[in-house]
């Protein structure tokens, strides 16, 4: 189905986020859609699938104008979007999810639909059981199921809104192949990213996204640089790897275990010193985010002692934590971190010291600015948080945590963000930790791990290795150890 | 530019939730076979027709504003103080029993008369703290808990004035005995509202405006009823919040029970509270934590509860039609709320 729009306009508060935008995107073919975080993709797309409605402008499936005002609507003009947390219901068995967002009548044909599924399953290649609980499907499975459920639901344009963030490089493998056999069959994909390999390894078209404009074009082969400076409007480039010089001792996990319904972590032993940066590596649930809140006292160890500048705090509440100047920044932005329906003026006013019990609101409007400037923030101080982007967000969370601080546990510090952003945001976090914050962060990223971290801790089911120095650490190795293998000679080179 | 449009697309919205409320209780009207158009100008002349009506409406707007003011706290926490009904009782109790304790003491009444009232916060305070700590502490949801215990201050009520407190002889639906005159929180004269119970309410919602809009206290009260998740890991200890909230919330609504004893019933009744904790949980819905609102949507549910006391009387219509009209107000408000968010989009 060709897809066509024409000067969308959307607008959130004083944001344009989307801005006369008109393209065209013809049937059959893998249609890129590239821009840093806050450009205003998802917004286009959510116009699309109908989450939203544009301010101005219209849509043409196959040349014909239609209006789309909801998820449902969409899908009855097969267009089925991907989320970039996949739309679920983890407790529910595969086919019971799917007997959910089917449109059967009152009784459920379960054998009728197990069929069907089998022999899509088959087409793709996917080998997923229908019969497994969905919480134990893995990101790229559930990505995978979804995919699924909107072929079933008889999609014919297919939106995936950052579909390779948080899976393993042999899913994405996986997924490009379905694509291009999707794309053969004349479906018309629509990929958002704002990463440039993805582009390359993929699309037929990309255009690019800037601050809500679309800025330009191209088809392959693809100029990499030129796709940089359109997304950024500059050429940038990472501040070269630095070692730490370690101080003294904060933060000491002896002999820790923890543990929750599905995994067992035993045995972690860690120092980390002032100004020393750990990075936390492993796919996504293979316990890296149990021991990282059990260092803030949000997981209860089952064993072992955590120590914070000497002393015992196994056990404690996060509170005890704060008062020894740990920090926690959780993964997900808006529903742990920020507070949605207040204002970023607010926001700074709640995260700051204070001494009177009045609010100095013009002050507080100085020093809203004056952090919104510093951290880069799209947005001004009387901008609600819920209405800024991912990069936005976390800049304004990060902008928020205290000062000074010994140690800094963050989930996913760029996870979502466009290069640009993750730059700076790493930026800000060395210069916290050359003024002596340790910092221990997760992240799938490999790169990220290998070019932030001073010494890295790599998870795999459960299992923990002791620190690996960063520096003489290479990618393979470590996409080796999360991969689970190499552990054997990892063990007895410790010993 | 766009902003000043959209604030006048929003009061043009409100408008029509308005006048949509005065259409349906219109149809109720008319429906029951009543002249709508006399009914609203006897609710008219009932509220602001002689000075004397005017008084009751604000006699009537110092325990609804009370218990409103209280509930912005509530509100702005998240929570949906349900018991603020039980709170006023209680504070109604409290009084009741610091004035029948000291009222043939020596000390000078003006003194009675304000120990009595602080003795009615503390008791909406007590009984606030007790939804409180079943909330934070018992996990129990403040909705059930706070209607539980709004049954039990009702029945506590119907037992002291059938019991300990009762006439003698024999108990009374009528309440305890009045106190003397000397007991009475002073008025105007010959007028059914007294000055001190306006000084207080009106202190009172400065009072809350000042801490919601303009405290420390007041922004993590509200950061708390947003995001309690996010709040803890500021470092904002949640469960104190919260209880800050009910006891603050319960100080007011004692308060507004305090006033019905000393400035209107001057004795402990069966329905002591009125309902105005329910009637201040609409407005509190109404307004929609926009705290400065509070006084004049009060005065105007005050102005229809005592304008439709006339209707018995001069049309034989049942008084609840005020209530009608009350409730298709918030409705009509919620709805043109949620068309406006769909139509023009959230702020």
């Amino acid at each position: 189905m060709d897809i066509e729009f024409r000067g969308i306009h959307k607008t959130f508060g004083s944001v344009h986020a989307n801005d006369d935008i008109t393209m065209k995107v013809p049937s059959g073919s893998i249609q890129g859609i590239l821009g840093e975080n806050g450009a205003g993709k998802s917004t286009l797309m959510k116009v699309l699938s109908g989450f939203i409605q544009a301010d101005r402008g219209e849509i043409l499936l196959d040349g014909k104008p239609v209006q789309i005002n909801s998820p449902e609507d969409a899908i009855e003009h097969g267009i089925g979007m991907l989320h970039q947390d996949p739309l679920d219901f983890p407790p529910m068995k595969v086919i019971d999810s799917f007997l959910l967002g089917g449109k059967s009548g009152f009784f459920l044909n379960r054998s009728q639909v197990t069929k069907t599924l089998r022999d899509l399953q088959k087409e793709f290649n996917f080998s997923i059981d229908l019969d497994e609980y969905i919480d134990a499907l893995t990101v790229g499975e559930r990505q995978q199921l979804e995919i699924l459920r909107l072929l079933w639901l008889g999609a014919n344009i297919l939106i995936l809104d950052e579909p390779t963030t948080g899976i393993s490089a042999i899913q994405k493998d996986r997924l490009f192949e379905t694509l291009h056999i999707l794309a053969g069959q004349g479906k018309t994909i629509i990929f958002v990213t704002h990463k440039l390999e993805d582009v390359e390894k993929l699309c037929n078209h990309v255009v690019v996204l800037r601050r809500g404009k679309l800025v330009g074009k191209t088809d392959p082969p693809f100029d990499v640089d030129k796709l940089v400076t359109m997304m950024f409007g500059k050429q940038i480039k990472m501040a070269e790897r630095q070692d730490a010089i370690p101080g003294e001792v904060v933060l000491e996990l002896q002999n820790v275990a923890v543990e929750d319904y599905r995994l067992q972590i035993k045995g972690a032993n860690l120092q980390v010193c002032e100004r020393e940066v750990i990075g936390l590596a492993g796919m996504e649930g293979s316990g890296q985010p149990l021991l990282l809140r059990a260092c803030a006292g949000f997981q209860r160890p089952t064993a072992g002692m955590v120590l914070v500048h000497g002393k015992e705090l196994t056990g404690k509440a996060y509170h005890n934590y704060m008062q020894e100047q740990v920090a926690f920044v959780p993964a997900s932005r808006i529903e742990e971190g920020l507070f949605p329906g207040l204002t970023l003026t607010e926001h700074f006013v709640l995260g700051r010291d204070h001494q009177n019990a009045f609010i100095n609101w013009e002050k507080s409007q100085k020093v809203a600015l004056a952090g919104i400037d510093e951290f880069n923030i799209y947005g001004k101080p009387d901008t609600f948080v819920e209405s800024l982007s991912g990069g936005n967000q976390q800049r304004a969370l990060l902008s928020l945590m205290r000062t000074p601080l010994s140690l800094l546990l963050i989930e996913h510090p760029t996870r979502g963000l466009d290069v640009e952003s993750a730059i700076y945001i790493w930026g800000k976090l060395k210069e916290r930790a050359r003024n002596g914050t340790a910092i221990i962060f997760i992240s799938s990223d490999l790169d990220e791990i290998l070019h932030y971290s001073d010494r890295i801790l790599v998870f795999f089911a459960g299992q923990v290795s002791p620190p690996l120095k960063a520096s003489s650490t290479t990618v393979d190795q470590l996409g080796q150890l999360i991969g689970g293998r190499g552990w054997e000679t990892l063990k007895q080179g410790q010993l | 530019m766009i902003k000043e449009n959209r604030r006048w697309v929003n009061i043009g919205f409100q408008l029509g939730a308005i006048i949509l409320a005065l259409g349906f209780t219109t149809l109720v009207l008319v429906l029951s076979g009543a002249p709508p158009f006399d009914a609203y100008y006897q609710i008219i002349l009932g509220s602001f027709g002689s000075l004397l009506n005017i008084s009751s409406v604000l006699a009537a707007w110092v325990p609804l504003l009370l218990a409103t003011s209280g509930l912005l706290f509530t509100f702005a926490a998240g929570l949906w103080n349900i018991g603020v009904e039980g709170q006023i009782i209680l504070g109604g109790i409290f009084t009741t029993g610091l004035l029948k304790l000291l009222q043939d003491s020596a000390l000078p009444p003006a003194l009675i008369i304000i120990l009595a009232i602080l003795a009615g916060a503390l008791g909406g305070a007590l009984w606030a703290s007790l939804a409180g700590i079943l909330k934070t502490y018992g996990g129990v949801n403040e909705i059930f808990g706070g209607l539980g215990l709004n049954f039990v201050a009702t029945a506590l009520t119907l037992w002291l004035i059938f019991g300990p407190w009762k006439r003698p002889g024999i108990g009374s639906m009528s309440g305890t005995i009045p106190f003397p005159e000397s007991l009475w929180l002073p008025r105007f004269a010959d007028l059914r509202v007294s000055p001190w119970a306006l000084l207080i309410t009106i202190g009172g919602i400065i009072i809350v405006i000042l801490v919601l809009q303009g405290t420390h206290f007041g922004l993590r009260l509200k950061a708390v009823g947003k995001n309690m998740r996010a709040a803890y890991l500021i470092g904002i200890s949640a469960n104190q919040h919260l209880m800050l909230a009910f006891i603050l919330n319960g100080i007011f609504a004692g308060l507004a029970g305090a006033m019905q004893v000393t400035a209107v019933y001057h004795r402990l009744i069966p329905a002591i509270s009125s309902g105005y904790g329910y009637l201040g949980l609409l407005i509190a819905m109404l307004i929609n934590y926009r705290a400065i609102w509070a006084a004049p949507i009060a005065l105007f549910y005050a102005a229809l509860n005592i304008g439709s006391i006339q209707l018995p009387i001069v049309l034989k219509l049942d008084s609840s039609l005020s209530g009608v009209l009350q409730g298709a107000l918030v409705l009509f408000v919620l709805m043109m709320e949620g068309v406006r968010q769909r139509l023009v989009g959230g702020d």
